[in-house]
């Protein structure tokens, strides 16, 4: 563990926010995990709900059952104890990606500001395994890190009104799949058949925080055999 | 099918119950009743369990009309209401026949009236509750998030009870403060804001901006300075108040965001959201600091 972590802040009357690390990593982000499910058996219906995120755990609490003091002192001995023990592995992920101009209308761009040729910038974006960092903004949209350098970019200036179910995205050092229709600043490169969040299923996201996802590309026929719309690939505004 | 008839959903009028716990690993908010003091009693005056679902109305202007012999209560803002052509109380129980028409209309204080069903609104859970997510597309009569709209109808279950309940005066709130107190507790990156900002922070008065809604109430005043580092995005808290990099606090409400990046000052102890559920656009606040023990031994009396 990192000198002067955990670090545990108050957030309000029934929340704390616990700090693992000053930047995230592959290690800080099983931590996260691995306290989150620790927390979730030893305090079972004091505990209300968790959130994971780059390098920290928000902990909401019931204070009608567990006060601040107590259940600070129980996260320190939890996430103390935690990496002397062996830490549970996430799920590994392999997603499938139509990379092309008419699924993903950024990828000229995103190639012309890295000076590379497009089939350079899908080769990096596959050729490394992301952790996911965060899920949030939207349901099941995660956050993915970190791309290799040289494919960053930053969100456009003036964010699309409406970027299609599935879209496979970068912004800065990060990648997403868009998991349902919304509007949408991240520059588009490709689109993914997988639904990354479905209400009707469980559980209804694909993937967790600590979870490790990579991306596969496929073509336009296998895209439209693996549930792929149409429709996706034509309301792209380009 | 039997139940309550929307004639016109007002303003914007919202299904809502307890709220959405145990996914915010997926990215899916709370939601529930902004102002759970209102709708605890409402649920209460219809002799429903805890948290049943109900209507969250927004200013007002919603007209029902009931197919079935119920019983109804309607608490929160003050709003004028009438059943059919006569003009009724707030804050107790009326008893409802098939054909009897509601009709609320635009509130005078406050701005968030609620409406209990005998026996609640029986509309179908998504991740474990009715409640309406308009951002996420989530809950309410079709799971899909819409707000109330004509001829929907709010599927409820008939009574035979016919047994009156009245809140008592003392317990009814008052809306008419020029600036409401708001009490919150110092937390999160307090440490990021300079003591002359914390002073500045305490002493100003804040004006509820217009761009305020459940997600999020913006306000106007005197802007905060501070260490402008960029910052991971993190867990965000029911009542946490942002700061972002104009300086202007934002509080984070119901239908926030789950994670988010800009630095934040602490958090309204929660019984205050219900006075901010309360709160019109244009109105004034100011913010007072309280310790963590005062407030944990407050919420156990």
């Amino acid at each position: 563990m990192n000198k002067g972590f955990p670090r545990v802040n108050l957030a309000s009357e029934n929340s704390v926010i616990v700090y693992f690390s000053e930047r995230p990593c592959a290690k800080t982000s099983r931590l996260i995990a691995n306290t989150s499910e620790q927390l979730k058996n030893k305090l079972s219906h004091k505990l209300i709900d968790l959130v994971p995120s780059y390098h920290s755990l928000l902990v909401v609490y019931n204070p009608l059952e567990i006060n601040y003091l107590t259940i600070k002192n129980e996260i320190y001995s939890i996430a103390s104890e935690i990496p002397n023990k062996v830490l549970s592995a996430g799920k590994s992920i392999e997603l499938p990606v139509y990379y092309s101009q008419e699924s993903g209308p950024d990828l000229q761009r995103l190639a012309d500001h890295a000076n590379l040729t497009i089939d350079q910038v899908i080769a990096l974006h596959q050729q490394t395994e992301y952790i996911v960092y965060a899920i949030g903004f939207a349901p099941g949209f995660a956050y993915l890190g970190e791309i290799d350098s040289r494919i960053a970019m930053p969100r456009l200036s003036t964010p699309r009104t409406s970027v299609p179910k599935g879209a496979v995205a970068i912004a800065d050092r990060q990648t997403a799949v868009y998991p349902s229709q919304s509007p949408g600043g991240w520059n588009l490169i490709g689109l993914c058949p997988s639904p990354m969040f479905d209400p009707s299923q469980k559980p209804s996201t694909l993937i967790n925080v600590g979870d490790k996802v990579s991306f596969k590309g496929i073509d336009r026929n296998e895209f439209i055999q693996r549930g792929g719309l149409v429709e996706s690939i034509s309301s792209i505004e380009q | 099918m039997s139940g309550l008839k929307v004639i016109n959903p007002g303003l914007l009028s919202l299904i809502q119950d307890a709220g959405r716990y145990g996914f915010y690993k997926a990215g899916i908010t709370t939601g529930g009743a902004f102002d759970k003091y209102s709708f605890n009693w409402a649920n209460k005056l219809c002799e429903n369990i805890d948290a049943a679902t109900c209507l969250e109305i927004l200013v007002g202007g919603l007209v029902l009309e009931s197919n079935i012999t119920t019983q109804v209560a309607i608490t929160g803002a003050n709003v004028p209401i009438k059943i059919n052509d006569n003009t009724v109380d707030g804050w107790r129980t009326h008893n409802l026949v098939p054909g009897d028409r509601i009709n609320i209309g635009y509130a005078t204080g406050g701005c968030r009236a609620y409406l209990a069903v005998a026996g609640g609104i029986q509309c179908p859970l998504i991740f474990g509750s009715a409640s309406t997510v308009v951002r996420e597309g989530l809950g309410g009569l079709d799971k899909k998030g819409q707000p109330l709209k004509a001829e929907d109808i709010l599927p409820c279950e008939p009574t035979a009870s016919t047994t009156i309940h009245r809140v008592p005066e003392q317990y009814k709130p008052t809306f008419d403060n020029e600036v409401t107190e708001i009490r919150m507790l110092l937390g999160y990156q307090q440490h990021e804001f300079q003591t002359s900002q914390l002073d500045q922070f305490f002493n100003a008065e804040y004006t509820i901006s217009q761009l305020s809604d459940r997600m999020g109430y913006r306000l106007e005043g005197p802007a905060l300075a501070y260490s402008n580092k960029a910052m991971l995005s993190e867990g965000i808290c029911l009542g946490a108040i942002q700061i972002p990099a104009d300086g202007q606090p934002i509080i984070l409400l119901c239908d926030r965001q789950t994670i988010g990046g800009y630095p934040k000052i602490g958090s309204v102890f929660s019984p205050d959201i219900v006075k901010l559920a309360q709160l019109m656009p244009g109105r004034k606040i100011r913010f007072k600091a309280m310790g963590i023990e005062q407030a944990q031994n407050l919420l156990l009396q």
